[in-house]
């Protein structure tokens, strides 16, 4: 931090970093606004829009602020330091001449656009333009383009920033937008108007600084200053990006993201954000109860009775399994009332992931998702972290861009964005890199901070103890594990899976674990299972099992139950969701349940009632209170509970199973659209998920 | 000029020639591996010229495969450029520079005699044997108005045009007859109409320049030729470059097409080597 520069902005002297831009400088240190459009903080500098233009005392024409460093400004000629104007009449008449010249072709769609109350080139036209336009002839029109059904393009209203051409080549990591032609001609366009592949691809709309990119399903639905925003979580995979519920009289509209550079950064995935109309469709509304083999509405009291009467058997005969989408006070709730009921027969990992029972370091991403880009060697183990959790490869992508890592994948081959060597599709060729001395091998055990990523789908295998023997193996060889580096890392794919890990929401002493759940429920030595929002288990055996389903929406859990009792969805509920790093958040409600669905807790709550075994707990803040005293790692909210000592953890878990079955990995994800309930719902999600059939995803891959 | 687009109409397939894939593959070897997307506008141009002075659709992908590089980035540079034909182009394919030169000179009557005989731009006779574009400078201002015209033969520049003679040239071309090029007015290259006037050897053993020139700019003015009756040849300030022989048959030297452009510097008689052209003897004397 020596080179440090003087420099005077309006007539104050401050001292910035000489790598400072103008417009950093101007922002940060004299608190300066700076109006831009293709600028963007996450993205290369372009410079051309000129929107940001600054006068520089002594040069002959404004400077663009956005791609001038203050190491170029040369002082003035006495020696003091250069002289920065952002509010002079040149500047001003500066930026009016951009603006009329952005908007000679730019048209005056404001009252139809989707993109108006929120729309840069509008507030910026207010703030920094001439009052009326000197322009008479024509203005250009462009034909719009197909870019699939999340993108919506009216490209009479771009103004060539290329933002959206840089985020899918520089962050998304597949070249699929480009400027076309040149000139009066320039369009942005797809090669041959094909629709964008981009897990990421939303985040076009968000960085749009005018109305040419749009939410197609969002389309004409309302104006942003109609809308409540809520602050929340996204569930659709572990990262637990943060996101903006954007309802309108009960109806989720809309969802963006927010900004949190420990994990989503700026962006989200488009399941993310294209999940909401999933949230209006398939949903459990009331009570259900089957009779004769259908299912007929039910009071809550009478389907409580029923499951209370249902749960009140055998313990031993009972068991409960949790889905990916629940809160940690749902789970907790449940665990405690199975608890007093004495039933061991519990899990939360649904996909059958055997791990979960040793310190929390063993589930965890421990790098955390800020630190993965600063490893510099990274194995990939039976993972496809592009499906698994999109924000974590844009990461990965992002150390590999800046040339600090490299990447190896031992699994099945699939396109990352990014380079990498693909050492095997077996778990014995984690056992060979350990052993090996070139290559990867050698990067790997020379370098500083190594990492490995395991994959959920790497997990729940029958030998997965035997592939975390060879990463022990592995990590004895390198600094895998140091004081002050966990390179680790736990892949998971379920949103709710790190807090039910955490409050061991696990099958207790002699309990079956969900393999087993499943097999004994199909012999009939269990008679009655509770599914907390649990869909994605092999439903056909459990025919004839009593299953009591408590979620959301209507999939197979529901299809199967032979009670169903309304829950909340993620949009309509308080929750503490903790994501694969370990990092605690609270997401709050944006609209009501639906019908006579209620907050999971407060079933659970109810139906302890029925079975006279009351819960502690009155309301959601003594629940929470009772989740913090029992497992203060949930006490953080918005951080991750620190290890004591990193050293201490060893990957290998305490119950060594020898079982050996050298088979090549599968990755869990082979649908990106379609891994929950919600999104299952969804039309937008299906659409998209027809696309990704329709491609020729071998030749993709290559 | 409208926006430059695909082709509604493509060929079913492409296949790219021997010829032409060895040439990519030595502008790719020029790059390092990781680099050979710098090769693309070459690339792009040899397989133009492979395909019959057009791109078609499959032919950017077909670079795009070669170059290891997204079939946008071909299309936004084969969009970019103007050399670049998107549309099919006619057996001869006109370029009529209409820039302010050429303007002046009277290419608004060539393009009406353009558009007369072939019809709008970027659109193929009826034949499918001409094509015409209006482009900017081609850079032959001092033979304007001007066209190129493409076909298998080459590229070639024909100058000094009036509606008529660039009439005869169409006509030739559609008869199958490849004319000559150059101007179409009388004169040789670029010279005065009538013939040089300046660094001829009748001329020059006539006149000094340096005498000409005021003593001061004597020492400074070096680009200037003058004839040196030892060697026979207009040397630059009686300096000879060795390495400068000509060849003893004017026709056989490189990159004058058989013409003998240097035929008044080097040879012993230029009148016999030179092409016929008219002579004015007066405009020689009017510079004595």
């Amino acid at each position: 931090m020596s080179n440090f520069r003087k420099i005077n902005i309006d007539g104050t002297e401050y001292e910035v970093p000489g790598e400072y831009t103008l417009m950093q400088a101007c922002e940060e240190a004299a608190g300066a606004e700076i109006p831009r459009f293709c600028y963007h903080e996450r993205l290369s500098v372009a410079g051309n829009c000129r929107m940001c233009l600054v006068e520089w005392v002594g040069a002959p024409k404004p400077q663009a602020s956005c791609a001038l460093t203050v190491n170029d400004l040369r002082p003035n000629r006495d020696g003091t330091p250069a002289n920065i104007r952002t509010n002079s009449d040149t500047v001003k008449k500066a930026r009016e001449g951009v603006m009329e010249f952005l908007l000679i072709n730019h048209p005056l769609d404001c009252p139809i656009c989707d993109q108006g109350g929120e729309c840069d080139l509008q507030d910026q036209a207010m703030a920094y333009g001439r009052d009326t336009a000197r322009f008479h002839e024509n203005k250009r029109a462009v034909d719009d383009k197909n870019m699939g059904p999340l993108v919506n393009t009216i490209m009479n209203r771009c103004i060539q920033c290329t933002r959206c051409v840089r985020f899918i080549t520089e962050v998304a990591g597949v070249e699929e937008i480009g400027l076309a032609s040149r000139g009066e001609d320039a369009e942005i366009t797809t090669y041959l108007e094909q629709s964008l592949s981009s897990e990421l691809s939303g985040n076009v709309i968000d960085l749009c600084p005018v109305g040419a990119l749009t939410s197609k399903p969002y389309a004409f639905n309302a104006r942003p200053w109609e809308l409540e925003s809520v602050e929340s979580v996204d569930l659709m995979d572990a990262v637990g990006s943060n996101i903006r519920i954007d309802s309108r009289a009960g109806a989720v509209l809309r969802i963006m993201p927010v900004i949190n550079d420990s994990i989503n950064e700026e962006w989200i995935t488009d399941k993310a954000r294209f999940n909401w109309d999933g949230l209006s469709r398939q949903r459990l509304d009331s009570p259900y109860i089957r009779e004769n083999g259908k299912l007929r509405v039910a009071k809550w009291d009478e389907a409580l009775s029923l499951a209370a009467e249902k749960l009140s058997g055998d313990p031993s005969k009972i068991a409960a399994i949790v889905g990916d989408l629940c809160d940690a006070e749902s789970m907790k709730a449940l665990k405690d009332l199975m608890s007093s009921l004495d039933v061991k027969n519990i899990d939360c990992r649904q996909d059958g992931m055997t791990i979960g029972s040793d310190q929390r370091e063993s589930y965890l991403f421990n790098s955390t998702i800020n630190g993965i880009e600063d490893s510099d060697a990274i194995l990939i183990i039976g993972s496809n972290p592009r499906l698994e959790a999109s924000l974590v490869n844009t990461r990965i992508r992002k150390s590999w861009l800046a040339g600090k890592t490299t990447i190896a994948l031992v699994g099945e081959f699939c396109d990352l964005t990014y380079d990498f060597e693909h050492l095997g599709t077996k778990p014995s060729d984690v056992l060979k890199l350990s052993k090996g001395k070139s290559g990867f091998s050698k990067i790997f055990k020379e370098a500083k901070r190594p990492s490995v990523i395991i994959g959920a789908g790497a997990l729940n295998r029958k030998d997965t103890n035997k592939i975390l023997s060879y990463i022990n193996i592995l990590a004895s060889k390198s600094n895998l594990i140091t004081d002050q580096w966990n390179g680790y890392n736990v892949l998971h794919n379920a949103a709710s899976r790190v807090a039910g890990l955490d409050m061991k929401f696990l099958p207790e002493d002699g309990g079956l674990c969900t393999k087993k759940i499943i097999e004994y429920s199909k012999s009939g030595d269990i008679e009655t299972l509770f599914l907390l929002g649990a869909d994605e288990l092999e439903m056909s055996n459990l025919n004839s099992t009593f299953v009591i389903y408590q979620g959301s929406h209507g999939d197979s859990g529901a299809h199967i139950a032979d009670i169903i009792l309304p829950g909340a969805s993620y949009a309509e509920k308080n929750g503490i969701y903790v994501n694969l790093e370990g990092r605690v958040q609270i997401g709050m409600p944006a609209v009501n349940p639906k019908g006579q669905a209620k907050e999971d807790w407060s079933i659970i709550r109810a139906l302890s009632g029925h079975l006279g075994k009351v819960l502690p707990y009155d309301n959601i803040d003594s629940l929470r209170s009772k989740l913090f005293q029992d497992h203060p790692s949930f006490s953080g909210i918005g951080y991750i509970a620190k290890p004591a000592n990193p050293k201490n953890f060893d990957v290998l878990p305490q119950k060594v199973n020898k079982a050996s079955d050298d088979v090549p990995f599968v990755n869990p994800i082979c649908d990106f659209y379609m891994t929950n309930p919600i999104l299952r719902s969804s039309n937008v999600m299906a659409e998209c998920s027809s696309l990704t059939d329709s491609l020729d995803m071998t030749e993709a891959a290559e | 000029m409208s926006a430059r687009r695909l082709s509604i109409i493509q060929p079913s397939s492409f296949e790219l020639s021997d010829s032409a894939n060895k040439e990519i593959n030595k502008w790719i070897k020029k790059y390092p591996k990781d680099r050979m997307r710098s090769a693309l506008i070459p690339a792009l141009w040899i397989i133009q010229k492979d395909a019959g002075g057009w791109l078609p659709e499959l032919a950017l992908r077909a670079i795009g495969d070669m170059l290891d590089m997204a079939y946008i980035r071909v299309y936004e540079v084969a969009t970019f450029y103007t050399m670049f034909n998107l549309q099919p182009v006619g057996v001869n394919y006109v370029q009529m520079c209409g820039t302010t030169p050429c303007w002046l000179r009277g290419s608004d009557e060539l393009k009406g005699l353009l558009s007369r005989k072939i019809g709008e731009q970027n659109t193929l006779s009826k034949d499918g044997k001409l094509s015409w574009l209006e482009v900017e400078c081609l850079g032959s201002c001092s033979n304007a108005p001007m066209v190129q015209i493409s076909n298998s033969a080459g590229d070639h520049y024909y100058e000094d045009l009036s509606p008529e003679s660039l009439e005869g040239i169409l006509d030739e071309l559609v008869a199958g007859k490849q004319p000559p090029q150059g101007p179409r007015n009388g004169r040789f290259s670029s010279e005065p109409i009538g013939g040089a006037i300046a660094l001829n050897k009748d001329l020059s053993n006539k006149i000094n320049i340096l005498d000409k020139l005021p003593d001061a700019e004597k020492d400074t003015k070096v680009n200037y030729y003058e004839w040196d009756p030892k060697v026979k040849r207009a040397t630059r300030r009686g300096w000879v470059d060795p390495k400068r022989k000509a060849n003893s048959d004017p026709k056989k030297r490189s990159g004058n097409l058989g013409r003998d452009l240097t035929a008044g510097l080097v040879d012993e008689d230029p009148d016999i080597a030179r092409p016929k052209r008219s002579t004015n003897t007066k405009s020689k004397k009017a510079g004595n």
